[in-house]
């Protein structure tokens, strides 16, 4: 009996790993179809920030309700995992709670904070709960919060919930165990679970183990189950998050990035000799972004690493304002059409569809004010605009579509040096007014 | 008062040096309205007998809407002109009242071959008042009186640049108050990433209004700003909500003009 569940549990522990592997291939995949470019930036200074913001949250505490609630989960989500860690022990080597003899009494201690934990996680998880459909935080029921991601998101909780249930039963069920059965090993008090323990105390021995064997194996197949969920869905974060934050852009929000490519053939036409170019000169093929294989690897990951919460949508201008713009719904294009893409075989990779057009609208690009309130608002430090002003460079120079009165601005700046209609002779006229006064 | 005002090259021709030249932008040289802010700025610098000069007429778009709009090549047209004339001269310090020739010549032409040091009229106002040079007149007008300050975002977010101009209006002893989106969650006019040059899109309501609302919530007599593009915004929403006779928008190096 014991080594048909280590046999089981082997084969469990195998099919999950490959399916999971079988996903990261998949999201490692449509991450690689975009250019191979990443910011520039020190080491020592990504560390910090990725150990400030993925980490530390610290741009989560500044709305703090959300804050901190979000902070037990993710502590939860940390520190509960290293239990997993005596769970594929034990499942291996068909031992009941192996760690509980070695480390003696800091085990009933270590038991009760992960308990306290799995309180604060369900509650947490609960209160989110009310937030997104009794509260309906308006974040969360915007245009571009379509079916799919509203029912992700209230999956995750009710799964994470359940887990954390099923970890309190399978606590009470062995505390009530201990004295009956000396397989189960004796762990002191665990005073969150001791509240459950009324409600199983009728049930016979033999009832007690399939209900902590029954939660044991729920906890581990539910954990695995979740680890292969995160996959399909927004809930990427939690790996993603530390990547996305190390590759932060650390210029200037203010700053748009250079094309090296433009500034060689502009030297070119004003016959002016280039000063030396640091790099490669690489040819894009196209100026701007008109498909997820315009873009760079990192907008592409920003994509994958983003959670939906919807604060960028929610500081947006544009969006507040009732335009279409809506920079989550930028993210989770791209990330829908990079998955779109990355499941087509590597040498057709055309579906007579692009990102620009199919999935974002000239409507929307053409909303964005620079304003940068989402890149400040991200949790993650995900940047929506960088996407939409490559997507701009491809509506303007390959297309010539800007909007019309766009296009009569650059001729403006052509012929006037000046965005508007004014003759360039009329620029210095402003200084007779000071001489008069 | 005798005036300093010159150009690069009237200076460059009398063999004189330079400390600091005033890049007007486009708005500030044509637009109406922000001529007015430039003429403050420039009797202030007249005032305080500062070394600055302007580029006059060589002077021309930085490039910023064509960027912004996706025209790199326009952009970079104007960017590397504009370097050769600020090369030229041996330009190394430009002080600009607009937020986005700021941004655009402290953060994109460094990588062109345009290396200055670049500081907001904000900050530069500032920095005189810090350094006592700016003696504004006690119980002066501005006392007590309500002012909100507006963030421009190619100030605030773009460069972290939210206490200068709040200092200055400080140091003006008048009431500063605070909209509710401030600061890294300023909302923005409206006018950036050359919305200033079309129509805004489709969409419940214009941003300008949006924002104006906000500014005549927190009861202030006069919202400030320090950029030409928010300043349009702002006094057109105020127009638009017909409250003229009880809130102005200005400039500040206007209010400081004023506080001297």
């Amino acid at each position: 009996m014991n080594y048909l569940s280590q046999v089981l549990f082997v084969l469990t522990l195998g099919i999950f790993s490959y399916l999971i592997s079988q996903r990261v291939k998949k999201i490692a995949n449509s991450i690689k179809l975009g250019r191979n470019q990443w910011p520039e930036g020190e080491k020592a200074e990504r560390f910090r920030e990725m150990l400030l913001i993925a980490f530390g949250q610290k741009k989560m505490f500044k709305k703090w309700i959300p804050g901190i609630l979000h902070f037990f989960v993710y502590a939860g989500f940390l520190i509960i995992n290293l239990e997993v860690l005596e769970f594929i022990v034990d499942g291996f080597a068909g031992t009941h709670r192996i760690f509980a003899p070695l480390l003696g009494g800091l085990y009933p201690i270590l038991m009760n904070f992960f308990e306290f934990l799995a309180v604060a996680v369900l509650l947490a998880c609960v209160t989110f709960l009310i937030r997104r459909n009794i509260l309906r935080v308006e974040r969360f029921h915007l245009r571009d919060m379509t079916k799919w991601p509203k029912l992700d998101a209230n999956l995750i909780l009710v799964i994470e919930s359940i887990l954390m249930l099923a970890i309190l039963s399978m606590n009470a069920a062995d505390q009530l165990l201990q004295p009956l059965n000396e397989h189960y090993t004796e762990t002191g008090n665990l005073f969150f679970s001791s509240f459950l323990m009324p409600v199983f105390s009728g049930m016979s021995e033999n009832s007690l183990i399939i209900l902590e064997r029954g939660a044991w194996w729920f906890h581990i197949i539910g954990i695995l189950g979740f680890a292969l969920y995160v996959t399909y869905s927004k809930h990427l974060h939690i790996f993603l998050a530390f990547p996305n934050t190390y590759y932060s852009r650390f210029t200037a929000k203010g700053k748009i990035q250079n094309m090296p490519i433009v500034t060689r053939e502009v030297y070119g036409m004003l016959g002016v000799p280039a000063p030396e170019t640091t790099g490669e000169l690489v040819d894009p093929g196209r100026f701007g972004a008109k498909e997820v294989t315009d873009l760079t690897r990192k907008n592409i990951m920003e994509a994958f690493s983003c959670t939906e919460c919807g604060r960028c949508t929610s500081q947006c201008p544009a969006n507040i304002t009732g335009k279409q713009l809506s920079p989550r719904g930028i993210m989770m294009s791209v990330r829908d059409r990079a998955e779109t893409l990355a499941s087509l075989p590597a040498d057709q990779r055309e579906d007579g569809k692009s990102l620009l057009g199919d999935y974002i609208s000239k409507e929307e690009l053409n909303a964005c004010t620079s304003c940068n309130a989402c890149v400040e608002a991200c949790p993650v430090n995900i940047n929506p605009l960088e996407i939409i002003l490559e997507m701009r460079r491809y509506l303007a120079m390959e297309e010539s579509s800007a909007p019309a009165s766009w296009n009569m601005m650059f001729q403006n700046i052509e012929t006037n040096f000046a965005p508007w209609k004014f003759p360039a002779t009329d620029r210095y006229k402003w200084a007779e007014n000071v001489k008069s006064e | 008062m005798s005036s300093q005002l010159r150009t690069m090259a009237e200076a460059t021709a009398k063999g004189e040096t330079v400390d600091v030249l005033f890049w007007v932008g486009c708005a500030g040289s044509f637009d109406e309205r922000y001529k007015r802010v430039t003429v403050s700025f420039v009797n202030i610098l007249n005032k305080l007998s500062i070394n600055y000069a302007v580029l006059g007429e060589e002077e021309t778009c930085t490039g910023d809407p064509a960027r912004r709009a996706g025209n790199e090549f326009l952009f970079q047209m104007q960017a590397i002109s504009n370097i050769q004339v600020l090369n030229g001269y041996g330009v190394t310090k430009i002080v600009t009242a607009c937020p986005h020739c700021f941004n655009t010549l402290k953060n994109e032409y460094p990588e062109l071959g345009g290396n200055y040091e670049v500081i907001h009229h904000s900050t530069f106002l500032q920095q005189l008042i810090n350094d006592g040079k700016v003696k504004l007149k006690d119980g002066g007008e501005f006392k007590g009186k309500k002012i909100t300050y507006h963030d421009s975002c190619y100030l605030g977010r773009a460069n972290n640049v939210y206490e200068a101009p709040r200092e200055v209006l400080k140091a003006l002893d008048a009431d500063l108050v605070e909209m509710k989106r401030c600061k890294t969650t300023g909302l923005c006019c409206g006018a950036g990433g050359a919305q200033m040059f079309k129509e805004a899109e489709n969409g419940k309501k214009e941003i300008n209004l949006e924002r104006i609302e906000e500014a005549i919530e927190t009861g202030a007599q006069i919202v400030a700003s320090g950029c030409p593009f928010c300043l349009t915004m702002l006094a057109d929403g105020v127009k638009n909500k017909e409250k003229e006779g009880e809130i102005e928008v200005k400039d500040i190096a206007e209010l400081i003009e004023k506080g001297i």
